[in-house]
């Protein structure tokens, strides 16, 4: 197998790439080249998957036990999983996708050097950008080495096949044919400060604010929740900061010495200290600014900024809750233009 | 017509309840009857105007409140017929003065009124420029008008020429004509001032709830970004000290110019200079007519002279001015880059609208608030400030003459003395000059104003409450909206803010953006500007255009009212300055030389001590 089929480079990829790298990974090509900064990467191709996939398959059938499982089956599926990813965890790479990998691993990190990478899975499915489904696959952060990053993305792979990923798929009725997994492996930024970021505020839908929330360290301790980050509303348009809620930030997530991630109280002068800085808000505004009007539509974006105070991108999406709600236009243009004064002239009630 | 709905749960002293202070019964006795409280007026709701009257008014400077009332009162109820609003109700008690709104509820009344004011409103926005052309002319010849009253003249012997001409008329009915003259200017005055104003706060205020409605979270005063002008009149006496500044450099004279040094001292040592000297004086001439007539007030209280009549406010600015320039800042304001960036923000904002057929919508409203708005910013210089300095400058005359004939001491004290009781002490000296009697006012007047004097002093020390009676359910009235500010929601504000003693936050509209920590200087009225340092942060009952120039030394601005579109918010945006603006109580919560955060993007005043 050429390893143009096996790889793909975030410059050479983009959205419509997805059906072979996945969601994430086409999200993150997209960014790299519309310029924003986001660490540099590659994509292992579902190629990769259905080649692994279907030298298993010879062996014993996987897919179609899969899809003989009713949704409700939860005890089948349970033991299905165990059974499948355990397979998908031991049995050996095939030669080619492993020197494949390697070698684009050794493109990425330098001969010698093993740097922290991130493995995340990059699912397609016929309904890619649904956030819900994306979410139940599995990220090894903070990999190290070779040996490792090749195991996680055997475990990346895997994960499509963990219980809740395959409950939720009996439960739609997806065709198993459609479901691949690419698996992204990207340079891990030590972030020093990471978040999210909305270019509409979550609690009005407003479209001319980023709303950005931050924490100390890595951004796993924001979005698992466990720590309350500091927020920040800045005008899309103006730069005006309106908001800046600085909370107690009691934990942050810390690069673990050995690999992985570890926990670690937040030094005392730092907790209630704003994890930004005026400038770095408006930063990242301009980015949010950039990746929206990339996309044309309303974004939801996960941020860090390295010990070097470099901002970095670590995934964007289409932001969903407000984007699909209906709503009756706030005003018409009226045949008489004058006639919109009557909205203060005419009584309010 | 009727008024608006009240309920009785909640709500704010009833006027009844209010005492004349112990000791001014007489003083408060000489408002005219019809701005006296009745009984009656429990019923309704009223408030504490200290936008426009943050001090007890001296009983001839009600007439700014009773001109600008018959004025704003009958543009909206009878010609332009705003469809819920008539007029507004005002009365005085203690030197205060509580205004009213009376709302239109009755369905079939509203819909009356609607079909007259899209006759009448619609055609003036039809036609703005045209009127507002028109409206410039009649201002003007109105100002001209005003300039050419005769000087008052009460000689021993009437002018051989005007008895040889035949003219048949002595001197002292001219001053009883030039004095009903000069009350007849000032009330058509306000009638010019609301031909347009309240339109023009409406075609604002339609665009304002359109943004609001569309981005939630946008701030007033990037609304306020997108419509003001940059031309407006009210920039030109600020621009006129900065050009002055400049001037002050090029002649290589600006070493006259030190803080603390008196305006005549300068202009003494500026006359020895010779050539460069002369030179600067002749620019300074320039732009005294008109640009100093602007007035360190609103234009409602005589004592608040213009720059012209007191040389000491702007004098004082510009060794700050001139330093600013040395530092090499730029002097003129950059008209053009504001432009664009006033064009860039509104194609921005319009980008993000959800559809074509908002964005139309959009397109309408703001280009009538582009219409409407240079009336909306530039009509004080030319009423409140140009043609007020003219009037109030004029009562002088007629109280330089009357204390001449010792009527009371100092030509000032004619202040003291109601319009009514002006014209009658006018008539009475009229009377004295024609027949040779000595006029009886001088028996009469010396005590009275020393009482009403002392009775202003008296309620200057009090505290009264920010609104009285029921409060409505809702205010619906527009002009209440437009030109106060006043919302339910602020009045729940008003209301528990005696429930909370403890909190150490003041919220107010936010009127521009920034935080800033410094100490607080109380100025309660604008003789105390002087007091205010560097760094400053200024807190004020309501700041105006002609304190701009301390806004180069503050460093934060806070009133106790005022909207997002008050001129203390435009200024406080044109010089970057953090400003909360209609705090409602911040001249009475916060002390002087207290530490204070003023966050102005989020309306807040934080106590730090």
């Amino acid at each position: 197998m050429p390893s143009s089929e096996i790889i793909g480079w975030f410059a050479d990829i983009g959205l419509s790439d997805r059906l072979t790298v996945g969601g994430k990974g086409g999200s993150l090509g997209e960014l790299t080249r519309a310029g924003i900064p986001v660490p540099p990467g590659f994509v292992v191709r579902t190629a990769a998957f259905e080649r692994f996939l279907s030298a298993l398959e010879k062996d014993e059938p996987i897919r179609s036990k899969v899809e003989a499982l009713g949704s409700h089956e939860l005890d089948k599926i349970l033991a299905l999983s165990q059974h499948l990813r355990a397979r998908l965890e031991s049995a050996p790479l095939p030669d080619d996708l492993n020197s494949g990998i390697l070698a684009a691993y050794t493109e990425l990190c330098g001969r010698d050097s093993n740097p922290p990478l991130a493995v995340r899975s990059s699912a397609t499915t016929e309904d890619a950008a649904d956030a819900s489904f994306a979410g139940l696959q599995d990220t090894y952060l903070w990999t190290i080495g070779a040996q490792a990053t090749l195991r996680c993305v055997r475990s990346c792979w895997a994960s499509l096949y963990s219980a809740a990923s395959i409950a939720y798929r009996r439960k739609r009725e997806l065709p198993e044919s459609s479901v691949a997994m690419a698996v992204v492996i990207q340079a891990m930024v030590n972030a020093h400060r990471a978040g999210v970021m909305f270019t509409r505020s979550p609690l009005t839908g407003d479209r001319s604010v980023v709303t950005i929330e931050g924490a100390w360290g890595l951004g796993s301790a924001v979005v698992s929740g466990e720590v309350t980050p500091d927020r920040f509303v800045i005008g899309k348009i103006t730069g005006e900061i309106s908001v800046r809620e600085i909370s107690d930030k009691h934990v942050q997530h810390l690069a673990a010495p050995g690999g992985g991630v570890g926990e670690a109280e937040t030094p005392e002068e730092l907790r209630r200290a704003p994890c930004l800085s005026d400038a770095e808000i408006t930063a990242l505004r301009d980015i949010a600014r950039k990746v929206e009007r990339h996309y044309g539509r309303p974004q939801d974006i996960e941020w860090a900024i390295d010990q070097a105070g470099e901002i970095r991108l670590l995934q964007s999406r289409p932001e969903t809750v407000w984007s699909s709600k209906e709503r009756a236009p706030i005003a018409k243009p009226a045949e008489d233009p004058l006639q919109h004064v009557m909205k203060i002239f005419g009584g309010r009630r | 017509m009727s008024t608006i709905a009240t309920t009785k749960t909640k709500g704010f002293p009833l006027p009844s309840s209010l005492k004349v202070i112990a000791g001014t019964e007489r003083a408060q006795a000489a408002y005219p009857y019809y701005m006296q409280f009745a009984k009656e007026d429990d019923e309704r709701f009223w408030f504490y105007n200290s936008m426009h009257f943050p001090e007890p008014m001296c009983v001839f400077d009600m007439i700014t409140a009773e001109a600008a009332y018959c004025a704003l009162g009958s543009a909206n109820t009878r010609v332009h017929s705003l469809p819920t609003t008539l007029g507004i109700d005002y009365r005085v008690l203690n030197g205060r003065v509580y205004i009213g709104g009376n709302g239109v509820t009755d369905p079939a009344e509203i819909a009356k009124r609607t079909q007259e004011f899209q006759r009448r409103a619609f055609y003036y926005y039809a036609n703005w420029e045209r009127l507002f052309a028109q409206w410039k002319e009649k201002m003007m010849a109105l100002i001209r008008e005003a300039e050419a009253l005769p000087k008052l003249e009460l000689p021993e012997f009437e002018p051989l020429e005007h008895v040889h001409s035949g003219r048949g008329i002595a001197s002292n009915h001219y001053i009883l004509e030039t004095y009903q003259k000069t009350l007849e200017g000032y009330f058509r005055m306000w009638h010019h001032h609301f031909e347009f104003l309240l339109l023009g706060y409406g075609a604002y205020l339609t665009f304002f709830d359109f943004c609001k409605k569309a981005f939630p979270e946008i701030s007033d005063q990037t609304v306020a970004r997108m419509v003001a002008g940059l031309e407006a009149e009210i920039f030109r006496p600020d621009d006129e000290l900065r050009r002055l500044a400049k001037c002050a450099i090029d002649l290589g004279i600006d070493g006259q110019f030190r803080e603390g040094v008196p305006a005549e001292k300068i202009i003494q040592s500026l006359k020895q200079l010779g050539e460069p000297g002369a030179a600067w004086l002749k620019e300074l001439a320039i732009s005294r007519d008109p640009w100093f007539n602007i007035n360190v007030g609103d234009g409602f209280y005589h004592y608040h002279r213009s720059w012209n009549d007191d040389l000491s406010m702007p004098f004082a600015a510009l060794p700050g001015y001139i330093a600013n320039a040395k530092k090499g800042e730029r002097l003129e304001r950059q008209t053009d880059k504001l432009m664009a960036e006033r064009k860039q923000i509104i194609a921005d904002y319009r980008e993000l609208l959800e559809t074509e057929e908002e964005r139309a919508a959009y397109d309408q409203m703001i280009e009538l608030a582009h219409r409407v708005f240079p009336y909306v910013e530039g009509h004080k210089f030319y009423c409140e400030h140009w043609y007020t300095n003219l009037f109030f400058n004029k009562i002088r005359e007629f109280g330089a003459l009357l204390a001449k004939q010792g009527f009371f001491p100092d030509a000032e004290d004619v202040f003291q003395l109601s319009h009514y009781e002006l014209e009658s002490a006018i008539i009475d000296l009229m009377t004295s000059w024609s027949n040779g009697s000595p006029p009886r006012g001088t028996e009469r007047w010396p005590a009275i104003v020393r009482e009403r004097k002392a009775a202003i002093a008296e309620w200057a020390k009090h505290e009264t409450p920010p609104a009285l009676g029921p409060v409505p359910d809702i205010i619906d009235d527009p002009a209440i909206v437009m030109l106060w500010g006043i919302t339910r929601e602020n009045l729940d504000t008003w209301l528990t803010a005696g429930e909370q003693p403890d909190s150490n936050e003041i919220r107010g509209f936010a009127a521009s953006s920034g935080v800033v920590e410094g100490v607080a200087r109380v100025v309660k009225s604008a003789e105390e500007i002087g007091r205010l340092g560097h760094g400053d942060i200024l807190v004020c009952q309501v700041t105006n255009p002609s304190w701009a120039p301390v806004f180069q030394k503050i460093a934060a601005a806070v009133s106790d009212i005022g909207g997002s579109m008050s001129h203390a918010a435009i200024v406080a945006r044109e010089y970057g300055l953090p400003a909360v603006v209609g705090t409602g109580t911040a001249t009475q919560k916060i002390k002087d030389g207290q530490r204070i955060r003023v966050d102005g993007g989020r309306g807040v005043v934080t106590l730090l001590e």
